[in-house]
């Protein structure tokens, strides 16, 4: 049994909602135990860093003295929370003194992909796969902030990163070779620009769809939601109709070690994916 | 960045073609905000190559860099690119003289917040000021209510009414904020360096 603290974010809470549930379903099932931050708050997202540099930090350091304070690593789902998490953990590891916090930046920060993509957790995960997804075609979709910056992620391929590839194929599906893997699909501009986040999200599914993938697969909150919830308008204005579902690997993850709320999750996608997969025969 | 001419106090010239006045230590403070070294560009344009929001964007990324090494304070706090730029770092990996031009970009942001330019992309500050106060009060994002107070703000009430009720019967929304104990502690951190208002 590996114990880990854990700061789900606030859109975990809400649009993302399926993504926290698989994720607490498939620790489960890999004897992971998540002890969720007691009093946690917002990270600070982009609004924060945008502001106000300070800001951003002292709001990130806040809930990293949380955990600190737990002892124990930290599972990040997120990855927009992860980034300032580590952004925030680099700034007061060079420059302490400039911080007021009680953080040391001392605990090992994971985000949560990366964290099933280690080898050893790899193999756990193929252990337990009881539904292979054969002939289930996914891109894999990292988007900006699972690798860049390299020097806050740690990821070395950058441009082209294969590991969420990796864990697709130990799950039995096929993970296909196409160019959009790290491209940008707009993340928080939908609020205000969402014009511009429908022509990048269109320009994602369109590459997905000439890859001649069945799906997208994302570890990002917001990646799931433009590309999923936008689609039917994404439809209408580029003239092209889309029905390509956006899973969480999390998600994933939970069919092919079958566990039993899968229908549950994918319930909540409003570009139905159960179709797709009892096509499949990966689903009754 | 010592080396980094003109000093402060040097008047500043117009430039022709409405390129606007220049201001000598614009390039210095946005050197020492970002502990960036502006100097190093050399016009390669690879981050403006690799920009997916460069379509829409006013001023190129390597034009930002150049117009602020030109000192044209004024030309790029008020542009639209400063507001589009989606922070993916894209520029950042790819710049051959290790400029983190993302990181320029939020501190062109908070240099313009204090500034009192009008931001050229009125919805964007709006959004961050409201999501910032939701923090200062309830710790967390409320999604729904956040999108409330940024309709309030902006009254454009009617545009996602259609995908917000598809996601409310997804149960996608949360009704209600989560209870939370550290007020105390994010009202002193907002205290601490709350700008940009």
């Amino acid at each position: 049994m590996k114990e880990l603290s854990y700061y789900p974010g606030c859109s975990l809470e809400g649009t993302a909602r399926e993504y926290g549930e698989s994720l607490r379903g498939v620790c489960e099932m890999l004897e992971v135990n998540l002890h969720e931050l007691e009093d946690w708050t917002c990270c600070g997202a982009s609004s924060a860093h945008c502001t106000d540099e300070a800001l951003a930090i002292e709001l990130a350091a806040r809930n990293l003295a949380l955990a600190e304070k737990g002892g124990r690593e930290l599972l990040v789902p997120c990855v927009a929370c992860y980034s300032r998490f580590k952004v925030a953990e680099e700034e007061i590891r060079e420059r302490p003194e400039k911080w007021e916090t009680s953080y040391q930046a001392k605990i090992l920060i994971h985000y949560a992909l990366d964290f099933f993509c280690e080898d050893s957790l790899l193999e756990a995960v193929g252990e337990k796969v009881v539904v292979p997804l054969s002939g289930l075609k996914v891109a894999c979709y990292y988007g900006c902030l699972s690798v860049r910056p390299p020097g806050i992620t740690g990821v070395k391929s950058y441009e082209d990163p294969d590991h969420m590839d990796r864990l697709m194929s130990t799950l039995g599906a096929e993970p296909l070779p196409w160019s959009y893997k790290t491209d940008c699909c707009g993340a928080s501009l939908v609020m205000t620009r969402t014009d511009i986040v429908r022509r990048l999200s269109h320009r994602l599914l369109e590459m997905a769809k000439e890859a001649e993938a069945d799906c997208l697969v994302t570890g990002c909150t917001m990646c799931q939601s433009n590309l999923d919830t936008r689609q039917e308008e994404i439809s209408k204005e580029f003239g092209h109709r889309y029905d390509i579902p956006i899973f969480y690997f999390t998600e994933l993850m939970g069919l092919a070690m079958g566990h039993r709320d899968v229908k549950k999750w994918l319930g909540r996608h409003l570009t139905d994916p159960l179709r797709l997969l009892s096509e499949k025969g990966l689903m009754k | 960045m010592d080396d980094m001419k003109p000093e402060t106090g040097v008047k500043g010239i117009e430039i022709e073609g409405g390129g606007g006045v220049t201001d000598p230590s614009f390039a210095k403070l946005v050197a020492q905000e970002s502990g960036e070294n502006l100097l190093a560009c050399y016009q390669c344009q690879k981050c403006s190559a690799g920009c997916p929001v460069a379509y829409a964007m006013d001023i190129l990324p390597n034009q930002v860099i150049r117009m602020v090494q030109f000192g044209l304070r004024e030309k790029v706090l008020s542009s639209h690119t400063i507001w589009i730029c989606a922070s993916c770092y894209t520029c950042s990996v790819r710049c051959p003289n290790d400029i983190d031009i993302a990181k320029i970009m939020d501190v062109l942001r908070h240099i313009a917040l204090g500034s009192g330019i009008k931001p050229a992309e009125r919805d964007i500050p709006i959004f961050h000021s409201v999501f910032l106060d939701s923090i200062k009060s309830k710790g967390r994002i409320h999604e729904l209510g956040l999108i409330w107070q940024y309709k309030s703000k902006t009254r454009d009430f009617m545009k996602d009414a259609a995908l917000g009720w598809k996601m409310v019967k997804k149960g996608k929304i949360k009704l209600f904020p989560s209870k939370f104990g550290g007020g105390r502690e994010i009202k002193g951190i907002f205290s601490r360096h709350e700008k940009g208002k």
